[in-house]
């Protein structure tokens, strides 16, 4: 049963399925609203909280990613006060770890990066909270650096939902978060994962990488977990 | 069993007790017990088995009295015997309580409490009605003062949708915090489609100081048990959770024990007072975070999963416990059922104001003479609260605020002591009824040490997964310790507001969205305490608000 719901987008009508999300219909309708945690062809996680929009009646904005559209809903996805509220967001993100980009492989490859950018993020007014943090550079191709991580858990997801794997999951809680591989033994040991680098290609930042890149060398090609689905959905593959 | 074989139970055990000459009610809670409890009992049974009186005198364990500050607890009582409560009992006065009150008929009055104080006068017991007074660990105590009997006539007499319509028109809201309308949350539930629905009752109470859940659950499980499986029957599940927190073994033992009793006598399990209805409790202990507490937290933990909240919708009525249907109630919601049931829901929708039904219990601490755990009448004044129930302030200082809510809850100035306690009342003032925390602050208390004091709980509690809460509450910590340190500009101020009202706005669940209410309820009201310890004029200890 598919049917089909009106809304109203920053004052524009607009039509959408009623299974589709908030996001999905701004992301059709090209309105350029920030994300982090959220990935084509995975799950929703509504974890870095980027995708808010205000929606009428609603106490409090409304991640985007994971609010299904309903019949009649007004939205605004730029107000002013949204605007200022993602900027803080990516200033706690920013002063969480040690994001010197100049240093960093991904450095103008990055979704962090580029989010401060088209926010307009100019300074930090947060402390930095510089972590004790360490790097595993256990795995023979890629390397694993906590200090750029912004736990989105893009890594995972597509790990468990793509690949099947399940390497990678999430321990401690609060500030204290970290990504492990299977039960916090280096990424090198782990017997589960199959190196396929679909966790380097997702990562948003430059926690994740190739051994061997340098300052700005590395590039993610994200587009390929949706390959991928639509491959594996429309059967378009054999093997 | 039937509703005769039930009332034969309740007979028999009334009979018991009425051919005693006495009985001595021991609090065997948690707060009782660490205060010496174990050794007044001992000391209790061994001199009346000295004075040959062990025919005459049942000494019982029971759940709390209320006065835990004063503990340990004991009650004399019996057919033709005035009853009489002793506090602060050692094992040498239970000694001579045996030989001068049991065996002499004189009160030992150096250890009396005054039955006829505000602190017990001022307190409607509904849901406690039983708490101190039945041996939490035999059933047939419980079956003697009614218990079980709703969950018969409800079975026999009541449809589902009345059971629903019954709860609704009582006007229960939810005691977990939020305060959520029950029935209309249990005709949810019992709307939705799916073959299995769950009910959960969350007794994970991970607020600083709150204990009123714990309390309920040691002192009379069978009232949590038979509020489940009257929900159970309204929404039509047959399966039940209760979530206890790692931290309580006490309640987790007894809940065991009452659920094994009440499947033996057949009022939970199969066929219940052989009916075609069906009902299971089994019991599931969380690894304390106070995260879990949250449903859908909540719920994850109980599937094994990493206890992380999810967004909502969907709520837990459409899809909760494996994408079913899934009813969840806090505790002490559970334990209003059961009267409500049996006295009908106009009883209850008598007590308390327009728009908060029923009573509401409290765990009163803090700077107050009486410290304990209270259960009043909703729209009582938070004045009758600290100065008759909880005898006012000690040391002769002065009352300066009560903090509800715990960490999602905020400071209520002196101002406003006569304001009823409801749930839209306390919301307008900045602070929340949460589930039941109440702590008293008396002038000594900065009220910036004790916003930081909540920041570092939800700083620690956070589960990390949204990055306003996770990263935000962080910094307020840290905003707050430079502030109390001295070194924080009023820049830095406007910092920590505007990061407060980010967080409350963006988080996604609960825990984050109310994190920032203890310094923005105290910034209300003692904003000059904040700005007292700006860089420049950085005061230390307390203001000056010196007691007149
Ligand atoms: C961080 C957080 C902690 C919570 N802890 C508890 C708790 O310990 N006990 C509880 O009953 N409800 C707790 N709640 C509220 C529950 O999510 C839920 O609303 C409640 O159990 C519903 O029951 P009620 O309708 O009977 O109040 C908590 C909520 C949040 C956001
Ligand atoms: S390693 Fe990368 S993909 Fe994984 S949680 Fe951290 S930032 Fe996200
Ligand atoms: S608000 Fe805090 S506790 Fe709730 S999901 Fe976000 S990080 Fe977790
Ligand atoms: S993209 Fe929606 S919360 Fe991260």
């Amino acid at each position: 049963m598919e049917t089909v719901v009106t809304l109203t987008l920053n004052g524009e009508m607009v039509s959408a399925r009623a299974d589709q999300t908030l996001l999905d219909v701004i992301r059709e309708q090209k309105i350029d609203l920030p994300t982090l945690c959220h990935m084509q062809g995975l799950s929703e996680r509504g974890g870095c909280r980027l995708c808010v929009v205000e929606v009428q009646g609603a106490p409090r904005p409304m991640a985007a990613c994971v609010t299904p559209v309903t019949e009649g809903m007004v939205v605004r996805t730029h107000t002013p006060e949204l605007e200022h509220q993602r900027r803080l967001v990516v200033e706690l993100l920013l002063a969480e770890r040690n994001h010197v980009c100049a240093v960093c492989v991904v450095n103008g490859h990055c979704d962090l990066q580029w989010a401060a950018a088209k926010l307009g993020v100019a300074s930090v007014r947060y402390e930095y909270l510089h972590p004790d943090l360490t790097m595993d550079a256990s795995h023979a191709r890629f390397v694993l650096d906590h200090n750029r991580c912004i736990l989105c858990t893009r890594c995972v997801r597509v790990c468990d939902e793509v690949e099947g794997a399940h390497t990678w999951d999430i321990a401690g809680r609060g500030i204290k978060t970290r990504v492990i591989t299977d039960l916090s033994r280096p990424w090198g040991d782990s017997p589960s994962c199959t190196s396929c680098g679909k966790c380097v290609q997702v990562c948003p930042t430059g926690a994740l990488f190739e051994k061997g890149a340098t300052v700005a060398e590395m590039t993610k090609e994200r587009d390929f977990v949706g390959w991928i689905i639509r491959g594996r959905t429309k059967r378009e593959w054999t093997w | 069993m039937n509703r005769i074989e039930l009332q034969a139970i309740a007979d028999k055990e009334i009979e018991r007790q009425q051919e005693l000459k006495c009985r001595v009610l021991c609090c065997a809670s948690t707060a009782c017990l660490s205060s010496g409890g174990q050794e007044v009992r001992k000391a209790l049974q061994d001199e009346l088995k000295a004075a040959g009186l062990t025919k005459d005198v049942q000494v019982v364990a029971t759940g709390c009295k209320g006065l835990c500050s004063r503990g340990p607890v004991v009650e004399v009582t019996g057919p033709a015997q005035e009853r009489v409560l002793y506090a602060n009992v050692t094992a040498e006065a239970a000694q001579q309580i045996v030989r001068q009150h049991l065996v002499g008929g004189q009160p030992v009055n150096d250890y009396r409490l005054d039955a006829d104080s505000p602190f017990f006068t001022k307190q409607v017991r509904v849901v406690l009605s039983n708490s101190g007074i039945v041996d939490p660990e035999r059933i047939e105590d419980y079956i003697a003062r009614q218990g079980y009997a709703a969950l018969g006539h409800a079975l026999r007499e009541m449809t589902p949708e009345e059971v629903c319509l019954a709860i609704r028109r009582s006007g229960l809201r939810g005691r977990g915090g939020a305060g959520y309308a029950t029935g209309l949350k249990w005709d949810l539930v019992r709307k939705a489609d799916g073959r299995d629905k769950y009910v959960i009752a969350n007794g994970d109470e991970g607020d600083p100081g709150a204990y009123m859940d714990r309390t309920l659950m040691e002192s009379d499980p069978h009232r949590v048990l038979e509020g489940m499986a009257l929900a159970g029957y309204a929404v039509g599940a047959e399966q039940g959770f209760l979530y206890v927190r790692g931290e309580y073994p006490l309640a987790v033992k007894r809940l065991e024990r009452a659920i094994k009793a009440a499947e033996r006598q057949g009022v939970l399990g199969s066929r219940i007072f052989d009916s075609n209805f069906n009902f299971r409790v089994d019991i599931r202990i969380g690894a304390g975070a106070f995260v879990c507490g949250e449903e859908t937290a909540l719920m994850s933990s109980i599937m094994g999963r990493r206890g992380e909240p999810r967004p909502r919708p969907p709520y837990p009525a459409q899809s909760g416990l494996w994408n079913s249907p899934t009813l969840i109630n806090n505790v002490e919601t559970f334990g209003n059922i059961a009267p409500i049931i049996l006295n009908g829901p106009e009883w209850y929708a008598a007590m308390g104001t327009e728009k908060s039904k029923g009573t509401k219990i409290f765990a009163l601490t803090g700077n107050v003479n009486n410290t304990g755990l209270i259960e009043v009448p909703m729209g009582i004044t938070l004045r009758e609260i600290v100065f008759e129930i909880g005898g006012g302030i000690p040391d002769g200082r002065t009352f300066k605020a009560a903090q509800t809510g715990g960490p999602s809850g905020g400071c209520i100035p002196a101002e406003y002591l006569d304001t009823p306690v409801d749930y839209e009342s306390l919301t307008a003032l900045g602070s929340m009824m949460g589930s039941g925390g109440l702590i008293v602050m008396d002038d000594q208390t900065s009220m910036v040490d004790v916003a930081k004091f909540y920041m570092e709980f939800c700083m620690d509690e956070s589960c990390g997964k949204c990055v306003p809460c996770r990263v935000g509450t962080a910094q307020m910590h840290r905003l707050l310790s430079r502030l109390i340190a001295g070194e924080a500009s009023a820049a830095d101020l406007a910092t920590l507001e505007e990061l407060c009202r980010m967080v409350k706005a963006l988080s996604l669940c609960g825990l984050g969205q109310s994190a920032p209410n203890p310094i923005l309820s105290t910034l209300k009201y003692f904003r000059a305490e904040y700005e007292a310890r700006l860089k420049s004029g950085a005061a230390h200890g307390a203001p000056s608000q010196e007691a007149a």
